[in-house]
């Protein structure tokens, strides 16, 4: 991919990948025979028709839970990435802790959060944030840590104190990669929501889509997993737009 | 008045201390253009950046017009050789940056720059990105960064080394212009020997670390600024053989 090049630019190239994609589903419906299953057609319809009632409420309520949770983890995880990649001294001491417990699946404690957080939201955006923080953390501390040395003397040597070099270099520099961790975060966000809601809660797609299953009940599960795309479509869609106002020096 | 008593530096801690400059001596007057060349790694820019005041000399004294050095000096301008713009910034904000730095309002920077702007021919450039020009064009833009904080003092290292040979002999002329009109005090860092011939005043060879003063050429006020002659080539000759002793690290 060329730098800054979005993955949602580019119109035609969505439409034809739309077209492909409701094919392949077709083709696999059609061959499958199932009626877990069912076309493609049936299920936007059931789509078209749920939005307009409970599953807007639904999507909502999973679109507040996963947005809530990206910007939380960015305002966490962006200044100390920044910090941390531009002092050694105390990256020295805090980058182990990192890294001992970044591999940890973080969703094995889902039942540790639902005990001290309660079932609420609060449950499912600190797990969700617990996530994405790490993914962004690391990224912005890595980023930080490359900004050449000489970008800063530059600075300093126009008379930039500390703030300055933070406001006019460190923070442009690394601005692209936070951006990509975010768009990978927001496909990662999507899928742990699924999964925190699919447990003791009655509202989100997850619990929308868990419940049609149970109730076999193929065309609103569809419907529910139609709506889980179109959020995480849109988060994708909104790091894309940050990126081409914020980056715009790199789509030269 | 550049003045440098006895000075010391050194980089890493006690046990891994490497001196680079070890009671080191040097004197540049009002209006001197003085260029240091020597081998890679000798720590002609580490002199720089201690003159910048972007470096903390472990001893000794550093004065610029009896005004004794202890961070960055607000008319004293650096040039590096590849790292100087930033990206992210258009050209007006790159140039404008010293003064948006001095707490001038961006949009007065941008209006005071614009006889810098025309001065270096860069009008009509001022919203392009540095990813947007060539090679020339972005050194222009860094030259005219420097100027744009009207200093008394130019420090450049290797500033046209990665530029072709028209396009830095056209900077060259256009740095001797300039040091001409504005009576600017000038230390060049060069690998080139030509360069060193054209601009110079006074030549410099080094060699280290620690850093140390191999030889002297002294260029005739009268006979700068001039290519192709005899005398030029003369000058050349003799940095040349002043360069022989230098240790046969020298890679140019
Ligand atoms: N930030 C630094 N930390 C440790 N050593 C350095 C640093 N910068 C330069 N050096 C070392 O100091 C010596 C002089 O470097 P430098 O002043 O950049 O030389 P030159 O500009 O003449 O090529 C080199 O041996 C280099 O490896
Ligand atoms: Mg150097």
């Amino acid at each position: 991919m060329k730098p800054g090049s979005s993955q949602t630019q580019g119109g035609v190239g969505l439409l034809i990948a739309a077209a492909v994609l409701l094919g392949l589903w077709q083709l696999a419906a059609v061959v499958v025979n199932n009626q877990m299953l069912p076309p493609p057609l049936a299920a936007l319809t059931s789509f078209i028709q749920l939005a307009q009632g409970p599953l807007a409420i639904h999507l909502w309520s999973s679109f507040y839970r996963a947005g809530y949770s990206i910007l939380l983890s960015l305002v966490l995880a962006v200044p100390l990435g920044l910090f941390l990649g531009r002092n050694p001294r105390v990256d020295h001491w805090v980058a182990p802790m990192i890294f001992l417990t970044y591999p940890i699946p973080k969703i094995v404690f889902l039942p540790l959060v639902l005990l001290f957080l309660g079932i609420g939201d609060a449950s499912k955006i600190f797990l969700i944030t617990l996530i994405v923080f790490y993914q962004i953390l690391v990224t912005t501390r890595d980023a930080a840590k490359g900004v050449p040395e000489a970008d800063i003397l530059s600075l300093r040597s126009l008379g930039g104190g500390p703030w300055a070099v933070y406001r006019h270099v460190i923070v442009p520099a690394c601005l692209p990669d936070i951006l990509t961790a975010l768009r990978i975060s927001s496909g990662t966000a999507v899928a742990v929501l699924f999964l925190v809601e699919s447990f003791a809660t009655v509202e989100g797609l997850g619990y929308f889509i868990m419940d049609a299953w149970t109730r076999a009940s193929a065309a609103e599960m569809f419907a529910g997993i139609i709506a889980m795309g179109v959020l995480g479509f849109v988060l994708i869609l909104g790091v894309d737009l940050m990126e081409r106002y914020l980056c715009r020096w790199r789509q030269t | 008045m550049i003045q440098l008593q006895h000075v010391y530096q050194s980089y890493g801690n006690a046990e891994t201390s490497v001196p680079i400059l070890t009671d080191f001596c040097l004197t540049v007057k009002p209006g001197e253009r003085c260029v240091l060349i020597g081998p890679s790694g000798c720590g002609k820019s580490t002199l720089l950046l201690v003159i910048a005041g972007l470096l903390r000399a472990d001893q000794g004294l550093i004065r610029i017009d009896r005004q004794e050095i202890s961070g960055p000096r607000r008319h004293t301008s650096l040039i590096l050789q590849d790292y100087g713009l930033f990206p992210w910034k258009r050209v007006v904000e790159n140039i404008a940056l010293g003064l948006c730095l001095q707490g001038v309002r961006k949009r007065e920077a941008a209006c005071r720059v614009q006889p810098v702007i025309k001065r270096l021919g860069l009008s009509g450039l001022e919203q392009r990105y540095p990813g947007q020009l060539s090679g020339g064009q972005r050194q222009r833009v860094a030259v005219g960064r420097a100027l744009a904080t009207e200093p008394d003092l130019l420090l450049m290292d290797e500033p046209f080394s990665s530029l072709d040979a028209l396009t830095r002999e056209s900077l060259q002329n256009l740095t001797l212009e300039i040091a001409g009109r504005d009576q600017l005090t000038i230390v060049l860092v060069t690998h080139n020997i030509e360069e060193a011939a054209f601009l110079g005043h006074r030549i410099l060879v080094l060699d280290g670390p620690p850093l140390t003063l191999i030889g002297t050429v002294e260029n005739q006020l009268s006979t700068t600024g001039y290519r192709g002659q005899a005398a030029f080539y003369e000058t050349c000759t003799r940095i040349r053989s002043l360069l022989q002793h230098c240790s046969q690290r020298f890679e140019d």
